[in-house]
């Protein structure tokens, strides 16, 4: 069977270059797309879903190629993304019956609009125009639209940014269940605790390439390498030194910390995927290398 | 879990999309109560003006008879101007977005906004026509003369409406799409519509007999209560030409807005 989504050598410029030969593979399950503002990861879902065409390279979304025919993509994939897309003048429902018309759903539109009402917790407010609904709201409406019909991937460019804690939990659940019925998610994100929750499987994006690509365990074993601290009663940090264990570095770490203050103490820390992503998304000089 | 009990895409044709996008913009029309009496509220008090105050200075009489196709032109191009909103916000407020990333054709979704406003316009036109007769309007047109007059007006509507939805993909914002509509209601006077040109200066007279509503308010003026030869070609081939015109600018923009 063909991967879910394969990124090949994908690059765009606008003023600057943003992507600079993208190349990935996802087979199955939720892949993160972790990057930090402007990382470049709405141009890369915008290219991935037919919305702007790259400056080179090739992207196939279930074996389809979405340059050499969107149509068919198209039909494969839904996606969500940052700004919601709904027609404001519309009810909600009308909002989902419509699309699952374009769809082609034909009457299932009706049966299918209202049990995602249902499911997003929307059946109340479905009979109002979307223009009096809050963020929270949109966003659900927007995810559901995406569900209409059965995507063989589905995109969701930083689904939660802007959400209250209580709706940001919603759409967390909310994929947590899709990727659990076998939906193939990409989703975008700026933050570390988000890809963590919900993905299998995290890859950075950083000066336009993917630059790390794992697991959260493997992401944390490749920054490598442990870290002798200096800290404060509180364990907050003073300085710190690079080591790799041994007691020739070690001796050489604590000279590099030079003179201490009486109250503080000396530990010996491993890497937490916090410093992982911080070296690999926003590249802290000594680990990034 | 609902995603999997959900129904397989099978993607829609574009007649079928275009009939869903045609609802969706009727159904618009019908939500901006606001819109559609002004659509209507507009011409009528047009109608009342021009019979009631103006007219006595302008013709003797029969005035009514010699204004109402320049108020039903006015009318049309009035309301076929709140396409370009239309449009306007579906590029600027994300629907269009979605339909981009559906299985359709995107172009279906101007085609809807096009027709609903032909339909929408065609409506506020027998209203209007209605209130003239009530008024005093009398046509001398027989039932073929009337079908030439429904469809000179149906295609300058197409052009109006297909031109201001070009206007609404280029326009910045909707409010400023919305702005260009008050250009379709200085036309009118700038053409026989409310005055015979030959009041007009000499150096304004070609603009205003040549200008396009120039040869469509006598066509129809003729069609109605007769006195002139009828010129069909000259509004039919204008018409066309600013629909043709349009299309093309509609698909340029489109196409380019799609290969950021
Ligand atoms: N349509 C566009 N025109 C010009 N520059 C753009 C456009 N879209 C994105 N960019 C630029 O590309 C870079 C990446 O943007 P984006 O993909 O939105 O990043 P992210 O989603 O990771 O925050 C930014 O510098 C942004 O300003
Ligand atoms: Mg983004």
């Amino acid at each position: 069977m063909d991967a879910a989504i394969e990124i090949d050598d994908i690059s765009k410029s606008y003023a600057h270059p943003v992507l600079r030969g993208v190349d990935l593979t996802h087979e199955a399950g939720v892949l993160a797309l972790l990057g930090a503002n402007g990382a470049g990861k709405t141009t890369l879902v915008s290219i991935l879903t037919t919305l702007v065409r790259p400056d080179g390279g090739r992207a196939r979304i279930g074996g389809v190629d979405v340059l050499r025919d969107p149509a068919g993509a198209r039909r494969l994939f839904a996606v969500t993304g940052q700004e919601t897309t709904l027609d404001e003048l519309l009810t909600g429902r009308e909002n989902l019956v419509m699309i699952g018309r374009l769809l082609g759903l034909g009457r299932d539109a009706g049966r299918r609009a209202d049990a995602l009402l249902e499911q997003m917790d929307l059946a109340s407010a479905g009979r109002r125009r979307v223009a009096t609904y809050s963020g929270g709201m949109r966003r659900r409406l927007d995810l559901a639209a995406s569900l209409l019909s059965r995507p063989a991937v589905l995109f969701l460019d930083e689904p939660t940014t802007g959400l209250d804690p209580v709706s940001r939990r919603r759409v967390w659940d909310d994929v947590r269940a899709l990727a659990a019925a076998g939906t193939t998610v990409l989703l975008t994100t700026q933050t570390l605790d988000e890809a963590e929750a919900l993905a299998d499987r995290i890859a950075i994006l950083r000066d336009g390439r993917i630059v790390a690509d794992g697991t959260a365990a493997e992401l944390t074993a490749a920054v490598g390498g442990q870290r002798l601290v200096l800290q404060d009663a509180t364990g907050a940090e003073v300085r710190s030194a690079d080591t790799d264990g041994t007691a020739a570095s070690l001796t050489r770490a604590l000279a590099q910390l030079g003179p201490a203050d009486q109250d503080l103490t000396v530990a010996l820390r491993s890497p937490t995927l916090d410093d992982a992503f911080l070296a690999l998304a926003h590249g802290t000089p000594e680990v990034a290398a | 879990m609902t995603a999997l009990d959900a129904p397989r895409v099978r993607g829609t044709g574009p007649l079928r999309s275009g009939t869903v996008l045609i609802g969706r913009s009727l159904r618009h029309s019908l939500r901006d109560g606001e819109g559609l009496v002004m659509a209507v509220a507009l011409p009528v008090m047009m109608l009342l003006l021009f019979t009631y105050v103006f007219g006595g200075a302008i013709l003797d009489d029969g005035y009514i008879d010699f204004v109402v196709p320049g108020v039903i032109l006015t009318c049309a191009g009035f309301g076929a101007s709140s396409v370009a909103v239309a449009v306007n916000r579906d590029l600027h407020l994300g629907a269009m977005r979605r339909f981009r990333t559906l299985p359709i054709r995107s172009w279906t979704v101007l085609v809807g906004h096009v027709a609903a406003s032909v339909l929408r316009n065609l409506l506020a036109t027998a209203i209007v026509i209605a209130v003239a007769l009530a008024l005093g309007f009398r046509p001398t047109a027989g039932p073929g003369r009337w079908a030439l007059v429904v469809i000179l007006v149906a295609l300058w509507i197409l052009a109006i409406t297909a031109l201001f939805a070009g206007i609404g993909m280029i326009a910045g914002s909707p409010e400023a799409a919305s702005g260009y509509g008050f250009v379709l209601l200085f036309l009118p006077y700038l053409s026989s519509a409310f005055v015979p040109t030959e009041t007009m200066p000499s150096w304004l007279r070609p603009v205003a007999e040549h200008q396009p509503m120039g040869p469509l308010v006598d066509a129809l003026r003729a069609l109605l209560i007769g006195g002139a030869d009828v010129q069909l070609l000259p509004p039919i081939l204008w018409s066309l030409g600013i629909t043709a015109a349009a299309g093309v600018l509609v698909t340029q923009v489109l196409r380019r807005s799609q290969d950021r």
